[in-house]
């Protein structure tokens, strides 16, 4: 496969940054996305040029870590993380455009790279259960029931790629929320914090400076583990149940 | 890379984004009951002239003598006042934030219509509302040259025929509604997830199928009278 690539090329946060025009050709379509960058920053290295940034570890969908907008998809035209991306869901021959997550509150650290610190820092504020450490309680000593279960798996899906974010028209950070929200809150674990969490941690969000939700839907179909809306709905009704307990 | 340190700060629930979008959600569904309400009066227009008119007064003197004439009608117009701005001071907030949020543009991303339709019509309606109470509550202007005088404007019935007689006057209230049933389809669906009715897929679907009846019954319930004006079915 030949293609032309128009990447997002920024040396520091202080930059102002452009798109640079890039060619690669011979690329299998049995690539990863991230795969088909190694192969041009290979091509760049020997040029003795600086090769383009982006963030990656597992490459194999579960981190987190990597994360692209590919020709205004986050992640991609598929349903996956960028690294489970192949190219064989591009044409011979197109024009693919390369950006970072776009959201004041993922400030670019080089190239294609954000500082997700936010979303660290959310988790931080509330998104834990404070338990004491010792031995590992008996499995059946606290009961959860079966669909609870499954909707906290469900949640725990989420994995804080920050594509929500990205293809939020808001740049809203409500859909991982709503996901550690619903993750912990269907657990009995979760109950004795349940108030004091949605405070603090919506309160970091809108201190990060992330956008408020306007119930668009970008963020679901953007996830690429599929979480739904109904998160933020969750999300939402802890919020009003603190409001009406004073919070 | 920077460290993740956090700086306690003062929380509330109430300082939150999602409480604002609370305001605008218990606020929006406050509009939805009286477009409702207002929608019932208005298809009196079919029933003729002294049933409109006979409505009209009604309520004025409804709550009498508990209430003095035209009490009923002003809670409500205070009511409305206070919902329509709780509901643009939310709408303006979030919409800013959300600029703020996101400085630079994407270079290949379309913004979703959904979001300019709720933004942007939202605006137009309230530059409606404004020429609709100047047209038919405060000045009761009649734009038709063929009735003019004290005779058509201080007759409800008569202001409202004379009124729709005129063609760029039904425009701008088919056009009004146009922009009515975009944001209501959102917003009444939207209402609903921000005060989490819908915690599942099902409940999902439902409150966008909610959504849509509403619309579509306040606006066809609002156009049918100005229609069948200018259509000449009501002389």
């Amino acid at each position: 496969m030949n293609l032309t690539l128009k990447i997002w090329r920024q040396s520091g946060p202080q930059d102002k940054g452009q798109f640079v025009t890039y060619r690669v050709s011979d690329i299998s379509p049995d690539m990863s996305f991230l795969e088909m960058l190694d192969v041009l920053n290979e091509e760049l290295n020997a040029k003795g040029e600086e090769p383009i940034a982006f963030d990656s570890d597992c490459r194999e969908g579960i981190c987190g870590m990597c994360g692209l907008m590919i020709s205004g998809h986050a992640h991609g035209p598929e349903k996956t993380t960028t690294c489970q991306l192949h190219m064989r869901s591009f044409k011979d021959g197109e024009t693919i455009t390369v950006e970072p997550w776009r959201a004041e509150a993922f400030p670019i650290v080089r190239d294609l790279v954000v500082d997700r610190g936010a979303f660290d820092r959310i988790i931080q504020s509330g998104g834990f259960i404070s338990a004491n450490t010792g031995s590992a309680p008996d499995a059946h000593a606290a009961p959860v029931p079966k669909t609870a279960a499954d909707r906290a798996f469900m949640a725990a899906e989420c994995i804080g790629c920050g594509a929500c974010v990205a293809a939020c028209p808001n740049a809203s950070g409500m859909l991982f929320m709503g996901a550690k929200i619903t993750h912990l809150g269907e657990l009995p674990q979760g109950q004795p914090e349940r108030d004091a969490r949605v405070v603090s941690m919506v309160n970091q969000h809108d201190h990060e400076g992330f956008g408020g939700c306007t119930n668009i839907g970008e963020c679901s179909q953007a996830c690429p583990k599929g979480i739904p809306q109904d998160v933020i709905s969750q999300l939402n009704k802890d919020l009003r149940t603190a409001l009406k307990h004073g919070r | 890379m920077p460290t993740t340190t956090l700086s306690p700060r003062g929380t509330t629930a109430r300082s939150t984004t999602i409480a604002l979008k609370l305001l605008m959600a218990v606020t929006g569904l406050v509009f939805v009951g009286y477009l409702l309400l207002h929608m019932y009066g208005n298809l009196k227009a079919l029933a003729g002239e002294e049933a409109f008119n006979t409505y009209a007064e009604h309520l004025r003197t409804f709550g009498e003598p508990m209430l003095p004439y035209g009490g009923l009608l002003w809670i409500v117009r205070i009511v409305l006042i206070l919902s329509i701005i709780g509901h643009a001071y939310a709408a303006f907030r979030l919409w800013s934030r959300a600029g703020a949020a996101r400085r630079t543009r994407y270079d290949a991303v379309k913004t979703a219509a959904t979001s300019k339709w709720m933004r942007w019509g939202g605006v137009f309606l309230l530059v409606f509302i404004v020429w609709h109470l100047l047209h038919f509550t405060i000045v009761k202007i009649s734009p038709n040259p063929d009735k003019q005088g004290i005779d058509i404007t201080a007759n409800p019935y008569q202001l409202v025929v004379a009124s729709f007689q005129v063609w760029w006057m039904v425009l701008i209230y088919v056009a009004a509604m146009i922009a009515l049933f975009m944001h209501l389809k959102h917003g009444v669906y939207s209402a609903q997830q921000t005060l989490g009715w819908t915690m599942t897929p099902k409940a999902h679907g439902r409150a966008k199928t909610i959504a849509t009846a509403t619309a579509a019954l306040i606006v066809v319930g609002f156009l049918i009278p100005p229609l069948s004006i200018a259509f000449g079915l009501i002389p």
